[in-house]
């Protein structure tokens, strides 16, 4: 699963997502306003700040479920600003939802084998018509493959028959990640993986994360939790009101008197 | 593999046998009621033949709606309007030349049956598209408005006095010829019969004589039309199974996997990637073709069609067959079709019928009062439930609502309860195939044993 990813990644340049002076206003409420900052490769990059400081709108601007008033999204060299969420995610540039969204109604198999880009079944004909439906079956038996590898990866294996409702608030973001994992991104966007998941499985998922980020995948990841995203990222983005209001190493956050203020409410 | 493919195969038995069982009994509940009604020969074959008439017009439309509902949780509320246009194109494209004798007020194109059956699939399905473009990019409820609107659009045009007659051009030339919907008056279906042309053409009218012959050793007065409306209802329950078998193809297969994600939550499916508006539009499409198709089985062999027979009632009772049978399993809509073909749209008379002959009541009042005041004044109810038995064909809408609400309440899943139909190409457990996949497919008859299982459940 790993290995492939790894080879694939074109060498574009070392920050494969740019954002410029991005904006999105809701009537009166600017949600965004003019957010710059660039994620680099292989690494696992924070976007921390304050309930309603624009994180959430930032990632939906970033992966096209929202489209800016203003501000450009590049992504490996790529103009992607308003483009539909299905083109982003064909792209390479995955998201997870903050309250996990799995597919209540369907098996955690069936949520995994969605996943997979380019599925040739994905067009009726070759699913229906006789004689092209081995190639798809063919391909089904590989992608099969593939999901239990994940499965086993992130420990959940053992849920896999069960419908993805009936899952605990940890599993389910557990097989959200494994999800997005399995379309071959070369960048999630992680949108409070933790949020809900108890300290073992969160110590699993960050696990999980670092092995990815090691493998060549790019992390942004958007946390409440300071403690670990100063623990576990090698760079932060702190967001305010809408603007970043600073970036760089967590202990040059930590020492932000800016940031401080805005955590404790300073304006607020 | 073999494991799993046993356990494959018996699980399908198990509902091959449900659909098969479902029919058996309904069967012998109307052999029995028939009896007690004193039916004779005649009388049972017929009521038979119209029992699998409605049991595989229902079940094919409830298959239907299941892929827009069921599957890709598409809201749509007019399903009368693409049985409309698929019967009124095919009527259009295969009626006979205007002035080649006959009583028809207009004529059609005059081209073979199944130039006008495959045409009036086509114009559902884009009639669809038409409908559906606009609608999909909006909420569900939004589809909802659309489709029911337009159905009731599709019959208001079919009743306006501007398409009654009109000329059309039916050669290269440009030669016209008097073409026209009917109006209110209704129109005409006077092209040849078609299942006798179907049976000629695939080489069994010699069967068919012969099958005439021997019911005619039975029902010696003019056995012809007894078999024909049976062969007519074996046909479609063969249709139906064909109809299961595309569904069950579609559903079992990638495409199916991301109209059940369309269904559960849309945007999830297009963070994955997905291009949801191409499969909810396909989606779409192919299940309008196949209440347009569903539209021409019903009304192609009644002689005549009329707007009116395509009132937004008739697109509930489908809801009602696949609330019946539980949304999301194309079992379960075979099923729902024919409990409610059987229960609740050919029941309620047969109730009455039965009852009166078993109990040889008197004459039931004419009206409300008469039949209401001997309960008041002396307590005699026999009036008031005679009135009622006699009103049984005004109370069927009542019996349906009231069996709805049930539903909806005490079994929202449908009579097979939460069903498990994997949306997947090849059983997903876990499998020593796992090492070879191509030995795995090849070994792997699911898809295929699945279609036959149905025909053979069906057809009985």
């Amino acid at each position: 699963m790993s290995k492939s990813v790894t080879q694939s990644r074109p060498d574009v340049s070392d920050t494969p997502l740019r954002i410029e002076g991005l904006t999105k206003r809701f009537g009166g409420i600017t949600a965004v306003d003019g957010a710059s900052f660039e994620v680099e490769r292989g690494t696992l990059t924070g976007l921390i700040g304050p309930n309603g400081a624009g994180k959430s709108t930032t990632f939906n601007l970033i992966t096209g479920m929202l489209s800016p008033d203003a501000g450009t999204i590049t992504f490996d060299g790529d103009d992607i600003t308003g483009d539909e969420p299905y083109d982003i995610a064909n792209r390479g540039l995955v998201r997870t939802f903050q309250i996990a969204r799995e597919l209540g109604e369907m098996t955690v198999l069936e949520n995994m084998m969605l996943a997979p880009k380019g599925q040739r079944g994905e067009h009726l004909w070759r699913s229906v018509l006789p004689g092209v439906r081995g190639s798809v079956r063919r391909q089904e038996a590989e992608l099969l493959d593939r999901v239990w590898e994940t499965l086993e990866f992130f420990d959940i294996e053992h849920l896999a028959e069960e419908y993805a409702g009936n899952l605990s608030g940890g599993q389910r973001k557990l097989l959200e990640m494994a999800r997005a994992l399995l379309t071959d991104p070369d960048m999630l966007l992680l949108d409070e993986p933790f949020a809900g998941v108890n300290p073992t499985l969160e110590n699993r998922l960050l696990e999980h994360i670092h092995d990815l980020r090691d493998q060549g995948y790019t992390f942004l990841l958007v946390e409440h939790d300071m403690d670990l995203i100063m623990n576990n990222c090698r760079h932060v983005i702190v967001m305010h009101q809408g603007r970043i209001l600073t970036e760089g190493t967590p202990a040059e956050i930590k020492s932000n008197e800016e940031v401080i203020e805005a955590y404790l409410g300073g304006d607020v | 593999m073999s494991d799993a493919a046993t356990t494959v195969r018996r699980l399908w038995a198990q509902d091959a046998v449900k659909i098969a069982a479902l029919l058996l009994i309904i069967y012998g509940a109307y052999l029995v009621s028939g009896l007690v009604l004193g039916y004779s020969v005649r009388g049972q074959l017929n009521s038979l033949a119209s029992l699998t008439f409605y049991i595989g017009v229902f079940a094919t439309l409830a298959l239907a709606l299941n892929l827009h509902w069921g599957y890709t949780g598409l809201f749509n509320i007019g399903v009368v309007g693409f049985m409309a246009v698929g019967i009124y194109v095919m009527a259009f494209v295969s009626k006979p030349l205007y002035g080649s004798g006959g009583a028809a007020q207009v004529g059609g194109l005059g081209l073979p049956i199944p130039v006008g059956i495959l045409a009036g699939m086509i114009a559902a399905a884009v009639f669809g598209l038409v409908v559906a473009l606009p609608a999909l990019r909006l909420r569900a409820d939004y589809l909802a408005i659309v489709t029911i609107a337009m159905s009731e659009i599709v019959r208001f045009a079919f009743l306006s006095s501007t398409f009654q007659r009109f000329q059309f051009p039916h050669t290269l030339a440009g030669d016209t010829t008097r073409v026209g919907f009917g109006g209110g008056s209704g129109l005409i279906l006077d092209f040849p019969d078609p299942l006798l042309a179907f049976i000629d053409a695939i080489g069994l009218s010699g069967a068919y004589d012969g099958l005439v012959g021997l019911v005619g050793g039975v029902v010696p007065n003019n056995p012809e039309p007894i078999v024909h409306s049976l062969v007519y209802g074996v046909v479609l329950l063969g249709i139906v199974a064909a109809y299961f078998w595309l569904l069950k193809r579609t559903g079992e297969s990638p495409f199916g996997r991301v109209l059940k994600a369309i269904r559960e939550d849309e945007d999830v499916a297009r963070a994955l990637g997905k291009n949801t508006d191409r499969f909810k539009i396909v989606s779409f499409m192919l299940g309008c073709a196949l209440m347009g198709l569903a539209g021409i089985l019903w009304l192609m062999g009644q002689g005549a069609v009329t707007p009116n027979f395509f009132r937004p009632r008739l697109t509930f009772f489908v809801w009602i067959a696949l609330i019946v049978g539980g949304a999301g399993s194309n079992t379960g809509s075979v099923m729902g079709g024919a409990v409610f073909a059987a229960v609740l749209y050919q029941g309620p008379l047969y109730f009455q019928n039965v009852v009166t002959a078993v109990f040889q009541p008197g004459e039931a009042p004419s009206s409300f009062g008469p039949a209401i005041s001997p309960l008041l004044s002396s307590f005699d109810p026999v009036p008031f439930l005679l009135y009622t038995l006699d009103s049984v064909r005004q109370l069927q809408l009542v019996i349906m609502g009231v069996a709805l609400v049930w539903l909806m309440h005490n079994r929202p899943e449908g009579m097979l309860g939460h069903r498990k139909e994997t949306a997947a190409a090849i059983p997903l457990a876990r499998s020593s195939g796992a090492t070879a996949p191509s030995g795995e497919t090849d070994s792997e008859p699911t898809p295929r044993g699945d279609g036959d299982g149905t025909g053979g459940g069906g057809d009985e």
